[in-house]
């Protein structure tokens, strides 16, 4: 290494991996992937690891992806939620890792809720 | 890419209580459960919280567990990081009765202000680029690229930094002295890692858990002073952190941040470990560079000063490990930053490496001005057992005893020398009332004894006959006149002796003679221990009313003392008696006392 940008390429290259190793979490939006048996069975872990990359090469150091246990709606599971500091939760259902990229790049990116994978789009 | 990193601790604490087992069980678990591409199995060095150990925190959620067997992680694999689900019987439990989720939001934490641990239990110390993840060799990149070397000097004296390593010097002014003639001669740049103190690891784990932040630190002072050639003097009794220092160093080669042009500057810088044998009186500057040149390891007189002429006869500037822990981050941050922390006379933190009778064993880090009492009761967890705090001891065998009623005193250098005592490297030892102080002047005295280099006469003979006086007051048989006497002779070892091991030799003495004088007095004159902890003072009695005659304590006796007939009171022959107190642990009905 002879450089200071050498350097930096390094630190910018781990820094999307320290990210997730910080302890403030009050302030970024949380994304919560449902991972108890009905989600993983219906495909939930594709979509956990799809947007936890997306988050890390995208370097979004805001958002922290984390996943919970069965939430009670088996049948719309894989159940992704993001909750927003200050915000509404939003609850996005029936998840592949296809509208998982959709969401964080509408969602996530640009802060745009995509209406037509929540929860209120269903007729429950 | 990893969406979840398992942090295991494995310094030299966690170590002991099975950590690497910990570890081994993660990575096999992970696998068989499929993760091994989802969730990364990392190594850190100390999260502080060593009475807790083995800990484990699981982020991004920064779950933390603590106490953490083999036996527990393939419950933590298949329910947290398979489900999601915390697992909450090995959660941190605090105080309160209630389950604290996040280590940062225990009390333990919360009080804390980590620089120079900034790192520790944060990453992998072996791993640079994790390192360099945290903003790490950005400061020696600045220093480099944008700052002469008197400018660096500045920064560091306005800082207001002051040697962690016991005499709190100014950095800065270390690093000036030593700052003439910059190119002509020859310099070294020499870090102390010979942390000796009896229960003082703050050193050690700082190499542990973040080896590469004190060679940034040495190259950043290499450039301040002119100087090429840098010395980690560290013992052979910390294999953990030589082997993490010897990784570091070659890692640090391999990226060109140390060696030859550093960052094409023309700027050279090299780093070579010398590991001690133990010795306590290496700590001492004089004596450490005598040891790194290969001699025995006896200190000098002093001036000249190292920084005029040290090691090899060149001028040498010499820091401890945790000093040099807060280097890069003043460079980056700015003197400003860090002279805003602490006290008028005293900037930044403080780590302390709190033991002895205390709930939270393990290290912190406080803003100098943190009181003793938010040291010992919020972040310490008070004393285990409901027992009352009696003194604390801070910086080891140099420093002396702070009793209760300076409990609210504000931690900085120059208080703790008005109250007799000193900030030294930062053990911290806390006892209760169940200790004699007589006692600990006594084993902080053996301990000198032998350490004592025997150079000079004052230390080699002086602490010895300390000694002997002290054997004899525990024992009952000191005088009012030895009392004085002794008294004496510590003043006399404190102005005579060669180096700061002899002349901080008597400070345990004369600080517990300040203090509690009447615990000495009871010893002489009244022939009794109140703490009940000298043998010779005190004797075992059987209480008559209580005794029910069950036999049990006669048979737990090793020296056949006990006489009595079963359902018959207990007589304990005080001749044959050996005091080892088996009786009374065992007694099941508190019939058995010590007076």
């Amino acid at each position: 290494m002879k450089s200071l940008a050498e350097l930096k390429a390094i630190r910018d290259r781990m820094q999307n991996q320290m990210n997730l190793r910080e302890d403030d979490n009050e302030k970024r939006i949380r994304v919560v992937v449902g991972m108890a048996t009905c989600g993983i069975a219906s495909g939930a872990r594709p979509v956990l690891n799809k947007l936890a990359e997306l988050v890390q090469t995208e370097n979004l150091s805001n958002v922290v992806v984390t996943q919970t246990g069965c939430i009670g709606l088996c049948q719309y599971e894989p159940i992704v939620e993001v909750f927003e500091p200050g915000k509404e939760k939003t609850t996005y259902v029936l998840m592949n890792p296809e509208k998982a990229e959709e969401v964080f790049e509408q969602h996530l990116v640009r802060g745009n809720v995509l209406k037509k994978y929540t929860l209120s789009s269903t007729n429950l | 890419m990893y969406r979840s990193h398992v942090l295991v601790c494995a310094g030299t604490g966690c170590t002991s209580s099975g950590s690497d087992k910990v570890i081994e069980c993660f990575k096999t678990e992970i696998e068989k459960a499929g993760l091994q591409d989802e969730v990364a199995v990392v190594s850190t060095g100390c999260h502080g919280l060593c009475a807790q150990g083995p800990i484990v925190v699981v982020y991004p959620e920064g779950v933390s567990y603590s106490l953490v067997k083999a036996a527990d992680v393939p419950e933590i694999v298949s329910e947290h990081l398979v489900k999601g689900r915390v697992v909450n019987r090995l959660l941190y439990v605090e105080d309160d009765g209630e389950s604290a989720k996040a280590l940062k939001d225990t009390d333990f934490y919360r009080l804390q202000t980590r620089i120079a641990l900034r790192n520790c239990g944060v990453i992998n110390p072996e791993s640079i680029d994790e390192y360099i993840g945290t903003g790490g060799y950005e400061a020696l990149g600045k220093v480099l690229t944008e700052m002469t070397p008197d400018d660096v000097i500045q920064v560091i004296l306005a800082s207001g930094l002051r040697g962690r390593g016991g005499a709190g010097f100014p950095t800065g002014m270390k690093w000036k002295f030593a700052s003439g003639n910059r190119g002509n001669t020859k310099k070294f740049v020499c870090c102390n890692a010979d942390e000796g103190d009896p229960g003082a690891f703050m050193d050690r784990s700082v190499l542990e858990g973040d080896p590469h932040v004190v060679l940034e630190a040495m190259a950043i002072a290499g450039y301040a002073i002119g100087s090429d050639q840098g010395y980690i003097y560290v013992r052979a009794e910390y294999p953990i952190a030589v082997e993490r220092l010897k990784i570091a160093i070659k890692q640090a080669h391999e990226y060109g941040l140390l060696g030859k042009n550093i960052f094409n500057t023309g700027f050279d810088f090299d780093i070579e470990l010398r590991l001690g044998a133990g010795a306590f009186v290496c700590g001492e500057e004089t004596a450490l560079m005598t040891s790194i040149m290969g001699k025995r390891g006896e200190p000098w007189p002093r001036p000249p000063f190292p920084a005029v002429r040290g090691l090899f006869q060149k001028p040498t500037i010499l820091n401890n490990v945790e000093t040099w822990a807060n280097v890069p981050r003043i460079i980056l941050n700015g003197a400003e930053w860090f002279s805003a922390i602490g006290t008028e006379k005293s900037k930044g933190t403080k780590v302390f490496a709190v033991n002895g009778k205390i709930n939270n064993t393990g290290l912190v880090e406080v803003p100098m001005g943190t009181t003793l009492r938010t040291i010992i009761e919020d972040i310490g967890g008070g004393i285990p057992n409901g027992k009352k705090f009696k003194a604390a001891q801070t910086g080891g065998p140099s420093g002396g005893c702070i009793p209760a009623e300076h409990l609210d005193i504000h931690i900085d250098y120059d208080n703790l020398i008005s109250i007799g005592s000193m900030m030294g490297s930062g053990g911290l030892i806390v006892m209760d009332e169940d200790t004699c102080m007589v006692d600990i002047a006594k084993f902080f005295l053996e301990f000198t004894v032998d350490e004592s280099c025997g150079k000079c006469t004052p230390c080699r003979i002086g602490t010895k006959r300390v000694y002997e006086m002290l054997d004899r007051i525990t024992k009952g048989q000191g005088s009012l006149e030895e009392l004085d006497k002794m008294e004496e002779l510590c003043h006399y070892i404190k102005e005579n002796a060669l180096c700061g091991l002899g002349q901080t030799a008597p400070n345990p003495v004369l600080s517990t003679l300040r203090y509690f004088r009447d615990e000495y007095l009871a010893h002489v004159v009244d022939k009794k221990c109140p703490a009940g902890v000298c043998k010779a003072l005190l004797s075992y009695k059987i209480d008559a009313e209580k005794c029910r005659g069950c036999t049990l304590c006669a048979r737990n006796c090793p020296a056949g003392a006990i006489i009595g007939a079963a359902k018959e009171v207990h007589k304990i022959d005080q001749l044959k008696c050996i005091k080892c107190g088996a009786c009374m642990d065992g007694c099941r009905f508190g019939a058995i006392y010590k007076e």
